[in-house]
Protein backbone atom coordinates (compact mmCIF):
# COMPACT_ATOMS: atom_id res chain seq x y z
CA UNK A 1 0.00 0.00 0.00
CA UNK A 2 1.65 3.73 -0.68
CA UNK A 3 1.56 5.89 2.10
CA UNK A 4 1.19 9.56 2.95
CA UNK A 5 4.47 10.33 4.57
CA UNK A 6 5.20 14.04 6.95
CA UNK A 7 8.77 14.96 7.03
CA UNK A 8 9.77 17.73 9.22
CA UNK A 9 12.42 19.88 7.85
CA UNK A 10 15.11 21.60 9.71
CA UNK A 11 16.95 24.75 9.24
CA UNK A 12 20.22 25.80 10.90
CA UNK A 13 21.83 29.45 10.11
CA UNK A 14 19.08 30.62 7.80
CA UNK A 15 19.52 27.06 5.75
CA UNK A 16 18.04 23.59 5.44
CA UNK A 17 19.85 21.31 7.08
CA UNK A 18 21.28 17.99 4.86
CA UNK A 19 19.44 15.95 7.55
CA UNK A 20 16.19 17.43 6.06
CA UNK A 21 16.99 15.72 2.29
CA UNK A 22 18.19 12.08 3.90
CA UNK A 23 14.52 12.55 5.58
CA UNK A 24 13.09 13.30 2.84
CA UNK A 25 15.13 10.21 0.97
CA UNK A 26 13.71 8.18 3.52
CA UNK A 27 10.04 8.91 3.78
CA UNK A 28 10.19 8.23 -0.48
CA UNK A 29 11.17 4.61 0.89
CA UNK A 30 8.32 4.17 3.42
CA UNK A 31 5.77 6.10 0.97
CA UNK A 32 6.45 3.45 -1.21
CA UNK A 33 5.18 5.12 -4.48
CA UNK A 34 2.80 7.60 -2.39
CA UNK A 35 2.97 11.31 -1.27
CA UNK A 36 5.97 12.74 0.60
CA UNK A 37 4.56 15.90 2.21
CA UNK A 38 7.44 17.81 3.70
CA UNK A 39 6.74 20.58 7.39
CA UNK A 40 8.35 23.51 8.05
CA UNK A 41 7.72 25.14 10.89
CA UNK A 42 9.01 28.40 12.37
CA UNK A 43 8.34 32.77 12.06
CA UNK A 44 9.68 32.84 8.68
CA UNK A 45 10.22 29.26 6.89
CA UNK A 46 8.04 30.07 3.53
CA UNK A 47 11.16 30.87 1.54
CA UNK A 48 12.42 26.78 2.20
CA UNK A 49 9.70 25.32 0.89
CA UNK A 50 10.68 25.16 -2.67
CA UNK A 51 13.75 23.39 -1.85
CA UNK A 52 11.92 20.92 -0.15
CA UNK A 53 10.12 20.58 -3.26
CA UNK A 54 13.86 20.18 -5.50
CA UNK A 55 14.64 17.43 -3.08
CA UNK A 56 11.60 15.05 -3.66
CA UNK A 57 9.22 16.45 -1.49
CA UNK A 58 5.59 15.92 -3.28
CA UNK A 59 4.47 19.28 -1.53
CA UNK A 60 5.29 21.18 1.37
CA UNK A 61 2.88 22.78 4.24
CA UNK A 62 4.37 25.55 6.08
CA UNK A 63 3.44 27.02 9.62
CA UNK A 64 4.30 30.53 10.37
CA UNK A 65 3.99 31.49 14.13
CA UNK A 66 5.79 34.49 15.98
CA UNK A 67 5.67 32.13 18.88
CA UNK A 68 7.50 29.34 16.72
CA UNK A 69 10.84 31.78 16.27
CA UNK A 70 12.84 29.07 18.45
CA UNK A 71 11.74 25.83 19.24
CA UNK A 72 9.91 24.76 22.27
CA UNK A 73 8.31 20.70 22.40
CA UNK A 74 5.05 23.08 22.92
CA UNK A 75 4.77 25.45 20.22
CA UNK A 76 6.78 22.60 17.68
CA UNK A 77 4.16 19.94 19.18
CA UNK A 78 0.95 22.04 18.87
CA UNK A 79 2.25 22.78 15.24
CA UNK A 80 3.20 19.36 13.95
CA UNK A 81 -0.15 18.07 15.66
CA UNK A 82 -2.16 20.55 13.21
CA UNK A 83 -0.50 19.11 10.28
CA UNK A 84 -1.41 15.69 11.34
CA UNK A 85 -5.09 16.67 11.79
CA UNK A 86 -5.50 17.99 8.04
CA UNK A 87 -3.40 15.63 6.60
CA UNK A 88 -4.13 12.04 8.81
CA UNK A 89 -0.55 10.36 7.31
CA UNK A 90 0.62 6.79 7.30
CA UNK A 91 4.28 7.77 8.06
CA UNK A 92 6.40 10.29 9.58
CA UNK A 93 10.01 11.43 9.34
CA UNK A 94 11.98 13.37 11.65
CA UNK A 95 15.89 13.90 11.60
CA UNK A 96 17.73 12.48 14.90
CA UNK A 97 18.70 15.80 15.92
CA UNK A 98 17.63 17.81 18.89
CA UNK A 99 14.90 18.90 17.83
CA UNK A 100 13.54 15.64 16.48
CA UNK A 101 14.77 13.69 19.47
CA UNK A 102 12.77 15.93 21.74
CA UNK A 103 9.74 16.33 19.39
CA UNK A 104 9.21 12.79 18.40
CA UNK A 105 8.23 10.95 21.43
CA UNK A 106 5.86 13.62 22.77
CA UNK A 107 4.22 13.00 18.75
CA UNK A 108 4.53 9.46 18.91
CA UNK A 109 3.00 9.84 22.44
CA UNK A 110 -0.21 11.73 21.48
CA UNK A 111 -0.57 9.39 18.41
CA UNK A 112 0.12 5.92 20.45
CA UNK A 113 2.36 5.67 17.54
CA UNK A 114 5.36 3.30 17.82
CA UNK A 115 8.64 5.33 17.01
CA UNK A 116 11.76 3.61 15.81
CA UNK A 117 14.70 6.04 16.22
CA UNK A 118 17.84 6.73 14.97
CA UNK A 119 17.68 4.68 11.79
CA UNK A 120 20.89 4.30 9.70
CA UNK A 121 19.44 2.54 6.88
CA UNK A 122 16.41 1.19 5.22
CA UNK A 123 16.10 -1.99 3.08
CA UNK A 124 12.56 -2.92 1.12
CA UNK A 125 9.80 -0.21 0.14
CA UNK A 126 6.26 0.96 1.43
CA UNK A 127 5.00 -1.79 3.97
CA UNK A 128 7.72 -3.87 3.43
CA UNK A 129 10.21 -1.19 5.54
CA UNK A 130 12.35 -2.71 7.45
CA UNK A 131 14.44 -0.29 9.44
CA UNK A 132 18.45 -0.54 10.29
CA UNK A 133 19.25 1.10 13.67
CA UNK A 134 22.60 0.88 15.96
CA UNK A 135 22.17 -0.36 19.35
CA UNK A 136 24.45 -0.76 22.29
CA UNK A 137 26.19 2.92 20.50
CA UNK A 138 26.71 1.01 17.10
CA UNK A 139 28.49 -2.49 19.05
CA UNK A 140 25.66 -3.82 17.41
CA UNK A 141 22.77 -3.26 15.26
CA UNK A 142 18.92 -4.33 14.87
CA UNK A 143 16.22 -4.46 11.95
CA UNK A 144 12.70 -3.48 13.59
CA UNK A 145 9.59 -2.81 11.99
CA UNK A 146 6.30 -1.31 12.98
CA UNK A 147 3.98 -3.75 13.46
CA UNK A 148 0.86 -1.66 12.42
CA UNK A 149 -0.67 1.77 11.89
CA UNK A 150 1.70 4.11 11.57
CA UNK A 151 5.30 4.32 10.40
CA UNK A 152 7.03 6.89 12.86
CA UNK A 153 11.06 7.17 12.74
CA UNK A 154 13.95 9.20 13.24
CA UNK A 155 16.94 8.95 10.62
CA UNK A 156 20.75 9.62 11.84
CA UNK A 157 22.12 12.51 9.72
CA UNK A 158 24.80 11.70 7.10
CA UNK A 159 23.42 7.73 6.95
CA UNK A 160 20.58 7.51 3.96
CA UNK A 161 21.43 9.29 0.41
CA UNK A 162 19.31 12.72 -0.49
CA UNK A 163 17.92 12.22 -3.37
CA UNK A 164 19.29 14.67 -6.54
CA UNK A 165 18.22 18.31 -6.17
CA UNK A 166 16.36 18.93 -9.79
CA UNK A 167 13.97 21.61 -10.79
CA UNK A 168 10.52 20.21 -9.34
CA UNK A 169 7.27 21.86 -8.93
CA UNK A 170 4.77 21.15 -6.05
CA UNK A 171 2.09 22.78 -4.05
CA UNK A 172 3.15 25.02 -1.11
CA UNK A 173 0.25 26.21 1.61
CA UNK A 174 0.19 27.70 4.73
CA UNK A 175 -1.85 26.25 7.89
CA UNK A 176 -2.76 28.87 10.20
CA UNK A 177 -2.41 27.38 13.95
CA UNK A 178 -2.70 28.97 16.81
CA UNK A 179 0.31 28.76 19.47
CA UNK A 180 -0.85 29.07 23.21
CA UNK A 181 0.28 28.33 26.49
CA UNK A 182 4.23 27.75 26.23
CA UNK A 183 5.52 26.19 29.33
CA UNK A 184 8.97 27.17 28.31
CA UNK A 185 10.30 30.38 28.30
CA UNK A 186 13.82 30.64 25.95
CA UNK A 187 15.81 32.95 27.13
CA UNK A 188 19.35 32.51 25.50
CA UNK A 189 21.85 30.30 23.03
CA UNK A 190 25.32 30.36 23.77
CA UNK A 191 27.28 29.19 20.75
CA UNK A 192 29.84 26.56 22.15
CA UNK A 193 30.63 24.56 18.95
CA UNK A 194 32.76 26.53 16.73
CA UNK A 195 32.88 27.22 13.33
CA UNK A 196 29.02 26.49 12.64
CA UNK A 197 29.77 22.76 11.66
CA UNK A 198 27.57 20.04 14.31
CA UNK A 199 29.79 16.87 15.03
CA UNK A 200 26.93 14.56 14.14
CA UNK A 201 26.00 16.10 10.60
CA UNK A 202 29.99 16.43 9.89
CA UNK A 203 31.76 14.93 6.99
CA UNK A 204 35.07 15.03 8.71
CA UNK A 205 35.91 15.16 12.24
CA UNK A 206 39.57 15.72 13.52
CA UNK A 207 39.34 14.02 17.11
CA UNK A 208 41.94 14.78 20.27
CA UNK A 209 42.58 12.77 23.02
CA UNK A 210 44.56 12.65 26.09
CA UNK A 211 47.80 13.11 24.24
CA UNK A 212 46.60 16.59 23.15
CA UNK A 213 47.54 17.33 26.12
CA UNK A 214 45.70 21.00 27.04
CA UNK A 215 43.22 23.23 25.73
CA UNK A 216 45.65 24.97 23.48
CA UNK A 217 46.87 21.28 21.93
CA UNK A 218 43.29 21.13 20.47
CA UNK A 219 44.65 24.69 17.87
CA UNK A 220 46.27 22.73 15.26
CA UNK A 221 43.39 20.05 15.33
CA UNK A 222 40.58 22.55 14.98
CA UNK A 223 42.93 24.58 11.98
CA UNK A 224 42.49 21.41 9.99
CA UNK A 225 39.03 20.77 10.29
CA UNK A 226 38.56 24.01 9.59
CA UNK A 227 40.50 23.39 6.08
CA UNK A 228 38.77 20.08 5.48
CA UNK A 229 34.91 22.12 6.32
CA UNK A 230 34.79 19.41 9.12
CA UNK A 231 34.35 19.48 13.37
CA UNK A 232 36.18 18.93 16.23
CA UNK A 233 35.68 15.80 18.38
CA UNK A 234 37.28 14.26 21.67
CA UNK A 235 37.80 11.25 23.48
CA UNK A 236 36.25 11.21 27.10
CA UNK A 237 39.97 11.69 28.34
CA UNK A 238 40.49 14.79 26.68
CA UNK A 239 37.00 16.12 28.07
CA UNK A 240 37.54 14.92 31.47
CA UNK A 241 41.08 16.36 31.49
CA UNK A 242 39.41 19.73 30.66
CA UNK A 243 41.14 20.42 27.11
CA UNK A 244 37.86 21.06 26.12
CA UNK A 245 34.03 21.38 26.57
CA UNK A 246 31.81 17.64 26.95
CA UNK A 247 29.95 18.32 24.10
CA UNK A 248 32.41 17.92 22.02
CA UNK A 249 32.77 14.13 23.51
CA UNK A 250 32.50 10.79 21.15
CA UNK A 251 31.67 7.74 22.75
CA UNK A 252 29.51 5.50 24.38
CA UNK A 253 28.46 7.92 27.07
CA UNK A 254 28.50 11.60 24.06
CA UNK A 255 28.22 11.54 20.35
CA UNK A 256 27.96 8.91 18.14
CA UNK A 257 28.99 9.92 14.85
CA UNK A 258 29.30 8.56 11.46
CA UNK A 259 31.70 10.67 9.52
CA UNK A 260 33.04 10.16 6.17
CA UNK A 261 36.55 10.58 7.14
CA UNK A 262 37.60 10.49 10.93
CA UNK A 263 40.93 11.58 11.95
CA UNK A 264 41.94 10.33 15.46
CA UNK A 265 45.08 11.90 17.07
CA UNK A 266 46.38 11.00 19.96
CA UNK A 267 43.58 8.47 21.34
CA UNK A 268 44.27 5.49 22.56
CA UNK A 269 41.07 3.94 21.25
CA UNK A 270 39.14 2.85 24.64
CA UNK A 271 36.62 0.54 23.75
CA UNK A 272 33.56 3.25 24.84
CA UNK A 273 35.53 5.77 22.19
CA UNK A 274 35.34 3.01 19.73
CA UNK A 275 31.74 2.72 20.20
CA UNK A 276 30.91 6.30 18.99
CA UNK A 277 33.08 6.19 15.98
CA UNK A 278 33.77 2.68 14.48
CA UNK A 279 31.38 3.21 11.59
CA UNK A 280 32.84 5.98 10.46
CA UNK A 281 33.74 5.62 6.69
CA UNK A 282 37.36 6.05 6.40
CA UNK A 283 39.41 6.37 9.86
CA UNK A 284 42.80 7.64 9.83
CA UNK A 285 44.56 7.46 13.74
CA UNK A 286 47.69 9.34 14.39
CA UNK A 287 49.43 8.11 17.29
CA UNK A 288 52.60 7.86 19.56
CA UNK A 289 52.16 4.72 20.72
CA UNK A 290 52.43 1.77 17.82
CA UNK A 291 50.49 -0.98 20.06
CA UNK A 292 47.41 1.49 20.63
CA UNK A 293 44.38 -0.20 20.32
CA UNK A 294 42.80 2.64 17.39
CA UNK A 295 45.05 1.55 15.10
CA UNK A 296 42.96 -2.06 14.96
CA UNK A 297 40.05 0.08 13.80
CA UNK A 298 41.88 2.93 11.45
CA UNK A 299 42.13 2.18 7.78
CA UNK A 300 45.26 4.27 7.28
CA UNK A 301 47.88 4.96 10.49
CA UNK A 302 50.54 7.20 11.55
CA UNK A 303 52.68 6.31 14.58
CA UNK A 304 54.05 9.87 14.95
CA UNK A 305 53.79 12.76 17.13
CA UNK A 306 50.79 14.33 16.50
CA UNK A 307 51.72 18.35 17.25
CA UNK A 308 54.26 16.82 13.98
CA UNK A 309 51.91 14.94 12.11
CA UNK A 310 48.81 17.59 12.36
CA UNK A 311 50.35 20.95 11.05
CA UNK A 312 52.13 18.64 7.97
CA UNK A 313 48.95 16.74 7.42
CA UNK A 314 47.07 20.93 7.49
CA UNK A 315 50.25 21.98 4.89
CA UNK A 316 49.63 19.01 2.37
CA UNK A 317 45.67 19.48 2.30
CA UNK A 318 46.20 22.91 1.27
CA UNK A 319 48.78 22.39 -1.07
CA UNK A 320 46.66 20.03 -3.20
CA UNK A 321 42.67 21.55 -2.07
CA UNK B 1 10.04 17.83 47.50
CA UNK B 2 8.42 15.09 45.64
CA UNK B 3 11.36 13.35 43.49
CA UNK B 4 11.30 10.59 41.28
CA UNK B 5 13.78 8.73 39.18
CA UNK B 6 13.62 6.73 36.05
CA UNK B 7 16.60 4.64 36.23
CA UNK B 8 17.72 1.12 33.77
CA UNK B 9 19.39 -1.46 34.44
CA UNK B 10 22.40 -1.77 31.19
CA UNK B 11 25.66 -3.95 30.41
CA UNK B 12 28.42 -2.42 31.38
CA UNK B 13 30.39 0.14 29.06
CA UNK B 14 33.68 -1.90 28.98
CA UNK B 15 30.99 -5.04 27.79
CA UNK B 16 32.15 -6.69 24.24
CA UNK B 17 28.96 -7.60 22.77
CA UNK B 18 28.45 -11.65 21.76
CA UNK B 19 25.04 -12.81 19.89
CA UNK B 20 23.83 -16.56 19.74
CA UNK B 21 20.43 -17.70 18.73
CA UNK B 22 19.28 -14.09 17.73
CA UNK B 23 19.72 -12.52 21.23
CA UNK B 24 22.39 -10.28 22.92
CA UNK B 25 23.99 -13.21 25.54
CA UNK B 26 23.94 -11.98 29.51
CA UNK B 27 25.17 -14.31 31.05
CA UNK B 28 28.58 -13.32 33.17
CA UNK B 29 28.26 -9.79 31.83
CA UNK B 30 28.57 -7.04 34.02
CA UNK B 31 25.49 -4.83 34.74
CA UNK B 32 25.74 -1.06 35.38
CA UNK B 33 23.11 1.46 36.47
CA UNK B 34 22.71 3.18 32.84
CA UNK B 35 25.15 6.04 33.02
CA UNK B 36 23.00 9.23 32.03
CA UNK B 37 20.27 7.73 34.64
CA UNK B 38 23.29 8.18 37.11
CA UNK B 39 23.55 11.89 36.28
CA UNK B 40 19.63 11.80 37.20
CA UNK B 41 19.83 10.17 40.33
CA UNK B 42 22.68 12.84 41.13
CA UNK B 43 20.62 15.56 40.23
CA UNK B 44 17.67 13.87 42.54
CA UNK B 45 19.79 13.87 45.29
CA UNK B 46 21.31 17.22 45.49
CA UNK B 47 17.61 18.74 44.76
CA UNK B 48 16.20 16.81 47.44
CA UNK B 49 19.08 18.36 50.17
CA UNK B 50 18.86 21.94 49.25
CA UNK B 51 14.87 22.13 48.82
CA UNK B 52 13.77 18.69 50.96
CA UNK B 53 11.24 15.70 50.35
CA UNK B 54 12.45 12.39 48.61
CA UNK B 55 13.64 10.80 46.31
CA UNK B 56 11.96 7.14 45.00
CA UNK B 57 14.08 5.60 42.16
CA UNK B 58 12.11 3.53 39.80
CA UNK B 59 12.96 0.62 37.36
CA UNK B 60 11.00 -1.74 35.32
CA UNK B 61 12.64 -5.13 34.34
CA UNK B 62 13.32 -8.63 36.14
CA UNK B 63 14.50 -9.59 39.57
CA UNK B 64 18.40 -8.52 39.10
CA UNK B 65 17.42 -4.81 38.39
CA UNK B 66 17.52 -5.36 42.22
CA UNK B 67 21.07 -4.34 42.52
CA UNK B 68 20.97 -1.27 40.51
CA UNK B 69 18.08 -0.08 42.27
CA UNK B 70 20.09 -0.24 45.79
CA UNK B 71 23.28 1.21 44.54
CA UNK B 72 20.53 4.32 43.85
CA UNK B 73 19.48 3.63 47.67
CA UNK B 74 23.14 3.52 48.75
CA UNK B 75 24.02 6.89 46.88
CA UNK B 76 21.03 8.29 48.65
CA UNK B 77 17.81 8.06 46.82
CA UNK B 78 15.01 7.02 50.15
CA UNK B 79 12.91 4.84 48.18
CA UNK B 80 13.02 2.13 45.47
CA UNK B 81 10.17 0.87 42.97
CA UNK B 82 10.57 -2.24 40.86
CA UNK B 83 8.19 -3.01 38.27
CA UNK B 84 8.57 -6.78 37.63
CA UNK B 85 7.41 -7.77 34.27
CA UNK B 86 9.61 -10.80 33.91
CA UNK B 87 6.82 -12.94 33.51
CA UNK B 88 3.37 -11.21 31.90
CA UNK B 89 5.80 -9.63 28.84
CA UNK B 90 7.77 -11.10 26.30
CA UNK B 91 8.28 -7.80 24.06
CA UNK B 92 8.31 -4.42 25.17
CA UNK B 93 9.35 -1.28 23.13
CA UNK B 94 9.36 2.66 24.63
CA UNK B 95 5.53 2.40 23.98
CA UNK B 96 5.25 -0.43 26.55
CA UNK B 97 7.86 0.59 29.05
CA UNK B 98 6.30 4.59 28.93
CA UNK B 99 2.83 3.30 29.30
CA UNK B 100 3.55 1.33 32.41
CA UNK B 101 5.56 4.54 34.17
CA UNK B 102 3.08 6.88 33.51
CA UNK B 103 0.43 4.25 35.14
CA UNK B 104 2.46 4.02 37.99
CA UNK B 105 3.67 8.14 38.75
CA UNK B 106 -0.25 9.26 37.70
CA UNK B 107 -1.38 9.89 40.87
CA UNK B 108 1.85 10.28 42.53
CA UNK B 109 1.85 13.77 42.75
CA UNK B 110 5.67 14.37 41.59
CA UNK B 111 6.85 17.46 41.03
CA UNK B 112 9.97 16.84 39.89
CA UNK B 113 11.05 13.31 37.48
CA UNK B 114 14.30 13.07 36.01
CA UNK B 115 15.52 10.50 33.84
CA UNK B 116 18.80 10.12 31.60
CA UNK B 117 18.53 11.26 28.24
CA UNK B 118 19.50 8.08 26.61
CA UNK B 119 20.36 4.59 27.35
CA UNK B 120 23.28 3.64 25.92
CA UNK B 121 22.01 -0.11 24.94
CA UNK B 122 18.34 0.72 23.10
CA UNK B 123 19.75 3.71 22.93
CA UNK B 124 16.53 5.64 21.25
CA UNK B 125 15.88 8.26 23.67
CA UNK B 126 12.19 8.27 24.43
CA UNK B 127 11.03 7.01 27.54
CA UNK B 128 11.42 10.39 29.36
CA UNK B 129 9.68 12.79 26.87
CA UNK B 130 6.96 10.34 26.41
CA UNK B 131 5.74 10.05 29.99
CA UNK B 132 6.11 13.52 30.37
CA UNK B 133 3.53 13.76 27.82
CA UNK B 134 1.55 11.04 29.43
CA UNK B 135 1.72 12.72 32.41
CA UNK B 136 0.72 15.82 30.64
CA UNK B 137 3.41 17.79 32.20
CA UNK B 138 6.28 19.69 30.32
CA UNK B 139 9.78 18.18 29.93
CA UNK B 140 12.65 19.49 29.30
CA UNK B 141 15.81 17.11 27.54
CA UNK B 142 19.53 16.93 27.76
CA UNK B 143 19.38 19.39 30.68
CA UNK B 144 23.08 20.52 31.91
CA UNK B 145 22.37 22.63 34.76
CA UNK B 146 19.03 22.51 36.99
CA UNK B 147 17.81 25.68 39.20
CA UNK B 148 14.78 25.72 41.32
CA UNK B 149 13.86 29.06 43.09
CA UNK B 150 10.18 28.34 44.34
CA UNK B 151 8.36 27.49 41.28
CA UNK B 152 10.56 28.82 38.69
CA UNK B 153 12.90 26.42 37.32
CA UNK B 154 16.14 27.94 35.27
CA UNK B 155 17.43 25.18 32.82
CA UNK B 156 20.74 25.08 30.86
CA UNK B 157 20.23 22.50 27.86
CA UNK B 158 22.82 21.16 25.43
CA UNK B 159 21.32 21.49 22.09
CA UNK B 160 24.21 19.68 20.01
CA UNK B 161 27.05 21.66 21.16
CA UNK B 162 25.16 24.65 22.48
CA UNK B 163 24.14 25.94 25.56
CA UNK B 164 20.41 26.50 25.59
CA UNK B 165 19.18 28.66 28.54
CA UNK B 166 15.02 28.31 29.45
CA UNK B 167 12.83 29.73 32.00
CA UNK B 168 9.97 26.70 33.15
CA UNK B 169 7.73 25.75 35.85
CA UNK B 170 6.91 22.77 38.30
CA UNK B 171 5.74 19.82 37.75
CA UNK B 172 8.41 18.99 35.53
CA UNK B 173 10.46 16.08 33.84
CA UNK B 174 14.03 16.17 33.05
CA UNK B 175 16.34 14.20 31.07
CA UNK B 176 19.78 14.48 32.41
CA UNK B 177 22.97 14.90 30.10
CA UNK B 178 26.22 14.37 30.71
CA UNK B 179 27.88 17.29 32.55
CA UNK B 180 24.82 18.08 34.71
CA UNK B 181 27.17 16.84 37.86
CA UNK B 182 29.58 14.15 38.87
CA UNK B 183 27.56 11.22 40.38
CA UNK B 184 29.03 10.21 43.57
CA UNK B 185 30.23 7.12 44.78
CA UNK B 186 28.05 4.96 47.18
CA UNK B 187 29.58 5.05 50.81
CA UNK B 188 30.38 2.37 52.84
CA UNK B 189 27.85 3.39 55.47
CA UNK B 190 25.36 4.17 52.53
CA UNK B 191 25.91 0.68 50.96
CA UNK B 192 24.61 -0.45 54.43
CA UNK B 193 21.69 2.04 55.00
CA UNK B 194 19.99 0.97 51.43
CA UNK B 195 19.82 -2.65 52.37
CA UNK B 196 17.07 -1.61 55.33
CA UNK B 197 15.56 1.00 52.93
CA UNK B 198 12.57 0.42 51.16
CA UNK B 199 12.22 -1.26 47.38
CA UNK B 200 8.85 -1.99 46.25
CA UNK B 201 8.22 -4.25 43.91
CA UNK B 202 5.25 -4.60 41.76
CA UNK B 203 3.61 -6.40 38.83
CA UNK B 204 1.02 -5.12 35.80
CA UNK B 205 -1.76 -6.37 37.68
CA UNK B 206 -0.91 -4.46 40.72
CA UNK B 207 -1.23 -1.25 38.59
CA UNK B 208 -4.47 -2.84 37.15
CA UNK B 209 -2.48 -3.00 33.75
CA UNK B 210 -4.14 -5.13 30.69
CA UNK B 211 -1.25 -6.90 28.83
CA UNK B 212 -3.05 -6.07 25.68
CA UNK B 213 -2.85 -1.89 26.74
CA UNK B 214 0.85 -2.66 26.41
CA UNK B 215 1.36 -4.30 23.73
CA UNK B 216 4.79 -3.41 21.28
CA UNK B 217 3.97 -0.75 18.82
CA UNK B 218 7.28 -2.02 16.97
CA UNK B 219 8.82 -5.73 16.51
CA UNK B 220 12.47 -6.35 17.06
CA UNK B 221 13.27 -8.90 13.40
CA UNK B 222 17.56 -9.25 14.14
CA UNK B 223 20.09 -8.16 16.16
CA UNK B 224 23.44 -8.64 14.69
CA UNK B 225 27.41 -7.17 15.24
CA UNK B 226 28.64 -5.45 12.68
CA UNK B 227 31.14 -6.41 10.04
CA UNK B 228 34.43 -6.91 11.64
CA UNK B 229 36.81 -4.53 10.13
CA UNK B 230 40.13 -5.89 8.83
CA UNK B 231 43.33 -4.00 10.15
CA UNK B 232 43.97 -1.11 8.18
CA UNK B 233 47.76 -0.05 6.49
CA UNK B 234 50.09 1.54 9.49
CA UNK B 235 52.29 3.92 6.86
CA UNK B 236 56.07 3.62 7.21
CA UNK B 237 59.17 6.00 6.27
CA UNK B 238 59.89 9.38 7.22
CA UNK B 239 57.01 11.08 8.98
CA UNK B 240 56.56 13.52 5.76
CA UNK B 241 56.66 11.07 2.84
CA UNK B 242 53.67 9.62 5.16
CA UNK B 243 51.72 12.58 5.34
CA UNK B 244 51.77 12.71 1.61
CA UNK B 245 51.03 9.73 1.01
CA UNK B 246 48.24 9.84 3.57
CA UNK B 247 46.78 12.83 1.82
CA UNK B 248 47.48 10.63 -1.32
CA UNK B 249 45.59 7.64 -0.15
CA UNK B 250 42.66 9.76 1.38
CA UNK B 251 42.20 11.10 -2.11
CA UNK B 252 42.39 8.75 -4.84
CA UNK B 253 42.15 5.62 -2.68
CA UNK B 254 39.02 6.23 -0.19
CA UNK B 255 38.01 8.92 -2.32
CA UNK B 256 36.69 11.20 1.15
CA UNK B 257 38.62 14.32 0.25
Amino acid sequence: MSKKVLVLGETREGALRNVTFEAIAAAKKISGGGEVVGVLIGDSVADFGAELVNYGADRVITVEHPHLKSYTSDGYGQAFMAVIDQENPEGIVFGHTAVGKDLSPKIASKLQSGLISDVTNIEGEGDDAVFVRPIYSGKAFEKVKSKEGLTFITVRPNNITPLAKEERSGDISSLSVDITNLRTIIKDVVRKSAEGVDLSEAKVIVAGGRGVKSTEGFEPLQELANLLGGAVGASRGACDADYCDYSLQIGQTGKVVTPDLYIAAGISGAIQHLAGMSNSKVIVAINKDPEANIFKVADYGIVGDLFEVIPMLTEEFKKVM
Amino acid sequence: MNIYVLVKRTFDTEEKLVISGGKIQDDGAEFIINPYDEYAIEEAITVRDEHGGEVTVITIGGEEAEKQLRTALAMGADKAVLINTEDDLEEMDEFTTSYILAEYLKDKEADLILAGNVAIDGGSGQVGPRVADLLDINYVTTITSLKIDGSTVTIVRDIEGDAEELETSLPLLVTAQQGLNEPRYPSLPGIMKAKKKPLEELELDDLDIEEDDVEAKTETIEIYLPPKKEAGRVLEGDISAQVSELVGLLRNEAKVI
